[in-house]
């Protein structure tokens, strides 16, 4: 495992992005709140660029008619099919029935309390040092 | 990004993977097909707009998921909208995965549908010259498809014979949802023009026909309108079997594009079946109905279906016929197929390169 420093961390504002490259890898790095994430900038079902979709909310309806916004900004959207992965996890909230490899792999290891999709875009563990990004690899 | 870098199987890397996109969408604008307007109709679009069939005054009937229907990573940085950047394009899609071709469908403005006949026939006029101006001039690997005002079949076909023969366009486009079936008489010389020039004719799904685009009237949303193109693509389908169009014009081929192609084998066997007990009521027919759509139709794979058993789309392909399948981005659109990763994985290389490239070789005449 190698790590690499990949920003500053004042960059990267609350509620902003950043494409990084870390020993090659393409890694889009996450600020909410002050607290950082960073998940592989690669749609695992097309390979569409994460770090240009849309941060989103998510829409929670227990009943039709009735609906709830919550986590607002914390869940990304691919540009291109709008699959959405939670920033804090890289998981999948679009589609259960593929990849299940995958959903093994990364899933059983957090323990989010919603109802979550299978699958994984790549995380990497991201650390505060000294203001840079440290990127685990 | 190099071949190499794409393919590492030494075989694809020695052997060039060839790609044409059949379902470009280019965005031309009103300025842009304002020169080739009378002045007559400029003004009436400046003083009172379109005229839709369908009742909404501005806006899509359905809202679509994303801006312009349109991978947000697709606003070119020359600040115009999705599609509409010869350059950016190039970068982002005939450059990036060195296409051979990309056929070309305009979506709007084109006049397609619209109330107005006239003005319907003067913006098909205009959208195909600008199409050679904006596109098929400048960029050699873009072919254009004809716009035709289809609900006017008579000058549908004039438009048709005044650009045939041009190598700039390589198809009639018609659009699924017609104000009637596609198979009626009144769209006859269309199908009669473009099979006599050798040009297939696709149609393309949306297109508002003034009718509700289900038989319960208007879906409440925008996931419901997607799924419908299945539905309204098979009845245009049958339509054009049963009323015998493919009897009356042996050389046509039509594309269905963006419809989806599961549905296909079961139409098909689901006319055949009652064919063989009902032939009295169709005798123009000669044969069952899957012989002629084996024969004249092909379809576009995106947006493919995604079973959750990928074999099974396997099988509907070698239903359908791998010889019948065209590949299709949908460039710039929100639901973009990438060429090395949509299709399934359990493709002989044979089928994948027919698929890519040389059905779409064949069927369009390139060389």
């Amino acid at each position: 495992m190698a790590r690499h420093v990949v920003a500053a961390s004042s960059e990267i504002a609350p509620g902003d992005r950043k494409l990084v490259d870390a020993g090659g890898r393409a890694i889009v790095i996450f600020n909410l709140g002050g607290e950082f994430f960073a998940l592989a900038n690669r749609c695992p079902h097309q390979a569409g660029e994460l770090h240009k979709g849309k941060l989103c909310g998510l829409v929670r309806s227990p009943e039709p008619g009735v609906y709830e916004y919550t986590r607002e900004g914390e869940m990304i959207r691919c540009p291109w099919h709008s699959w959405e992965f939670d920033v804090r996890t890289g998981k999948s909230w679009c589609d259960p029935a593929r990849i299940r490899t995958r959903r093994y792999d990364v899933k059983v290891e957090h323990g989010a309390d919603l109802v979550e999709g299978p699958y994984v875009a790549e995380t990497f563990k991201v650390a505060i040092e000294n203001d840079y990004l440290v990127i685990d690899v | 990004m190099t071949r190499e870098s794409l393919h590492p199987d030494p075989e694809r890397a020695t052997n060039r993977l060839c790609v044409i996109d059949c379902d470009i969408h280019p965005k031309t604008s009103m300025e842009d097909l304002k020169p080739f307007m009378a002045r007559h109709w400029w003004d009436t679009l400046d003083t009172f707009g379109a005229r839709p069939r369908h009742g909404f005054a501005s806006g899509f009937p359905y809202p679509k998921a994303q801006p312009q229907a349109a991978r947000r990573d697709s606003w070119p940085p020359s600040g115009g909208l999705p599609g509409s950047d010869l350059k950016f394009m190039r970068d982002q899609l005939l450059d990036f995965y060195d296409l051979d071709y990309g056929i070309m469908n305009f979506l709007s403005p084109t006049g397609q549908g619209f109330q107005n006949s006239d003005l319907s026939v003067a913006m098909a006029y205009a959208a195909n010259e600008a199409a050679r101006v904006r596109w098929t001039g400048p960029e050699k690997r873009l072919k254009a498809s004809i716009v035709v005002p289809y609900e006017d079949g008579e000058e549908s076909a004039k438009e048709i014979t005044r650009l045939a023969g041009m190598p700039d366009y390589v198809q009639v486009q018609m659009l699924s949802r017609t104000s009637e079936l596609a198979g009626k008489k009144r769209y006859w010389p269309i199908y009669e023009a473009a099979s006599a020039h050798g040009l297939p004719v696709s149609f393309h799904v949306f297109g508002y026909s003034g009718w509700p685009s289900t038989s319960g009237g208007w879906a409440s949303y925008y996931i419901e309108e997607m799924a419908e193109h299945c539905t309204s693509c098979q009845s245009l389908l049958a339509s054009l079997v049963i009323e015998g169009v493919f009897e009356r014009f042996p050389r046509l081929k039509v594309v269905l594009i963006e419809a989806g192609f599961a549905w296909l084998p079961a139409l098909a066997y689901r006319l055949d079946r009652n064919w063989l007990r009902l032939r009295a009521e169709t005798p123009h027919l000669k044969r069952r109905p899957s012989e002629y759509i084996r024969e004249h139709v092909f379809v576009t794979t995106q947006p493919m279906e995604e079973p959750e058993k990928p074999e099974h789309l396997m099988d509907v392909l070698d239903w359908i016929g791998f010889d019948r399948i065209l590949f299709a981005t949908d460039y710039p659109h929100w639901d973009f197929d990438d060429p090395r990763h949509a299709l399934p994985a359990a493709l002989t290389p044979s089928q994948r390169r027919m698929i890519l490239s040389e059905n779409a070789r064949k069927l369009y005449g390139f060389p």
